[in-house]
């Protein structure tokens, strides 16, 4: 009898200690995530001020964000057109350097290197640096423009250009995702492309019917992940620009700070927070639903030949 | 024979255009890099000269002690070696033995959980950060280190995904034989489990380190106090400060980049092996 009670209690600790693995993380996931996700949206609902008196307010801040606040439309147009600048450029130089760092050139690693330094620093460096780098007047880049023939523009001070010069910073932290890239491009089996040479394809035609679709799977998460960091834009724009000229470096994510700590509505912001999660989670579905169009794997591949 | 020898010609002439491209790029990317540590050793005159001066006739090396001055950067320093190392102790631990946890059971629920695990990583932070305010208000920890550290010692979803992962490729035969001698799944974890992940946890260390190190917007929101400042924190202020000049700021940018640059190449091949592998960085 006492013995079948010791099994049993001991039979309850087997089946506990898995969770006792895995706690830190349950907590974390409570107290610092999913918690915060529900308090965000419970205070959406309220007019919320840091210090004060919170009051229920239905779907007013919605409605205020959508139809009374220039501000919101400002912001999201400039991330937008970030995005259309940045996501395809960025996936474009990641997959040309990955590209040429897999020819087997000697000295490829110190490339590599070069190409992933910028990554390993902090945001504010890279604010810093940039910052002296666009000086209009003793700036490096318009100094090498000059050299060309062109008079560059007082790139942070010009509402034209300090978008684009943000486009330009943001490229140069692009070594992860080259890397990304070139650890795909270390899967492709090499007989394709030899199979195909013999086949008498060219190299054009190698990089669209080989390259592209072996790759597909990689340039999907990729694409992804550049969307969500172009609508997490904070960093730069806040060290760099301040958001001006003129509100034209103002992202959303800036939009949405400034709501919450420089103007205490922290029910408002997070209306704002959700609109953004909702706009991320929506985006992010339509990639991944267009994928089956354009993304092949491997398996799929094999499978198809088969048949 | 005349058209092998044109053929070599086409590739040594292809070789010498890759070659040409990949340096192009490369000084664009070192460039701006060099621009900050020869600005940082420049003299006041030579400052603000145009065209800009590529090499300071005099090296002024002790830019950097009087820009470090200029602000309390060594209370700052303190202050993100502090947040960086403890918060780094407790991310390793928390996030290995979680990996363990994952790897090594099965339970009820835990592939829901674990499917859950991954979707948190798409949640943006810019969602939670509004109400992670409010909590550590709420617990008094607004203008102290600690919203920058504790969160760490419950894990984080990349570092555990990733460490799994790792975990799952090492055979079971040892923990295995080591449990019918009587020992317990905590012992196996640490004196089996443990020496084996050194790898592993050297990325998890640098991913780490690396996030920490040169996080901005936690401190930004969660500090108020120039006591409390993290480098970062206080090199953004830095700009824009009356009578700093571009030198001091150069200077002080670099010294804040040399501790991830000097990891990264320490580290490299574990940086740029595990990226390769888990295909994903934080």
């Amino acid at each position: 009898m006492e013995t079948k009670v010791k099994r049993s209690t001991s039979l309850r600790l087997q089946k506990t200690i898995p969770y006792l693995f895995i706690m830190p993380w349950i907590i974390g996931f409570i107290a610092f995530t999913l918690g915060p996700l529900i308090f965000s949206l419970i205070i959406s609902f309220y007019d919320w001020p840091i210090v004060g008196e919170k009051t229920f307010v239905g779907l007013a801040n919605f409605k205020e964000m959508f139809t009374d606040d220039p501000l919101f439309y400002t912001s999201l147009e400039v991330t937008v057109k970030f995005a259309i600048l940045f996501v395809p450029l960025n996936i474009i130089i990641a997959l040309l350097l990955a590209m040429l760092l897999n020819k087997n050139v000697k000295g490829s690693g110190l490339f590599r290197t070069a190409f992933y330094l910028p990554s390993v620093i902090s945001g504010v460096a890279l604010a810093m640096i940039w910052a002296w780098v666009y000086d209009g007047e003793y700036g490096i880049l318009n100094y090498f423009l000059s050299l060309v023939g062109i008079e560059g523009p007082n790139w942070l001070n010009d509402p034209t250009w300090a978008p684009i010069a943000m486009v330009i910073a943001s490229l140069w932290g692009q070594g992860t995702m080259m890397l990304i890239f070139l650890a795909g491009l270390k899967n492709i089996p090499k007989d394709l492309y030899e199979a195909s040479a013999i086949d008498g394809a060219g190299k054009v035609a190698q990089f669209f019917k080989i390259t592209v679709p072996m790759l597909s799977p990689t340039i999907l998460f990729n694409l992804i992940t550049t969307i969500i960091s172009a609508f997490q834009q904070l960093t730069l724009a806040l060290v760099l620009t301040g958001g001006g000229p003129l509100h034209s470096t103002y992202f959303y994510a800036m939009y949405m700070y400034e709501n919450a700590f420089k103007f205490s509505k922290m029910g408002y912001a997070s209306a704002n927070a959700w609109f953004m999660f909702i706009v991320v989670l929506l985006l992010t579905m339509m990639v991944f639903k267009s994928s089956s169009a354009w993304v092949y794997y491997e398996g799929e591949m094999k499978a198809g030949q088969k048949g | 024979m005349f058209g092998s020898a044109l053929n070599r010609w086409g590739d040594l002439m292809k070789k010498v255009l890759v070659y040409a491209v990949l340096a192009l790029f490369s000084l664009m990317f070192l460039a701006p890099f060099y621009w900050m540590i020869t600005t940082a050793i420049k003299s006041p005159e030579e400052l603000y000269v145009f065209p800009p001066k590529w090499l300071p006739t005099v090296f002024n090396f002790d830019n950097f002690a009087k820009a470090w001055t200029i602000q309390p950067f060594n209370t700052f320093l303190a202050n993100s070696l502090i947040v960086t190392l403890l918060s780094l102790i407790g991310q390793l631990a928390s996030s290995a033995l979680v990996a363990y946890g994952f790897a090594r059971f099965r339970f009820k629920g835990r592939d829901t959980l674990f499917v859950i695990l991954l979707a948190s990583m798409m949640i943006p932070w810019e969602v939670t950060m509004i109400p992670l305010y409010m909590e550590f208000n709420a617990l008094g920890w607004i203008n102290t280190l600690k919203p920058l550290i504790v969160p760490a010692f419950f894990g984080a979803p990349f570092f555990i995904f990733l460490l799994r992962q790792f975990i799952m490729t090492i055979p079971i035969e040892l923990e295995e034989a080591a449990r019918i001698d009587g020992a317990n799944p905590l012992q196996s974890f640490v004196r089996l489990i443990i020496p084996l992940m050194g790898p592993a946890l050297i990325l998890v260390g640098v991913f780490h380190f690396l996030s920490s190190w040169n996080d901005y917007l936690g401190p930004l929101i969660f500090l108020n106090d120039q006591s409390k400042y993290t480098l970062t924190l206080g090199l953004s202020q830095f700009r824009g400060m009356y009578g700093v000049e571009m030198e001091s700021i150069m200077a002080v940018t670099f010294l804040i980049c040399l501790p991830p640059l000097i990891l990264f190449f320490i580290a490299q091949r574990y940086i740029v092996g595990g990226i390769a592998t888990t295909g994903i960085k934080s």
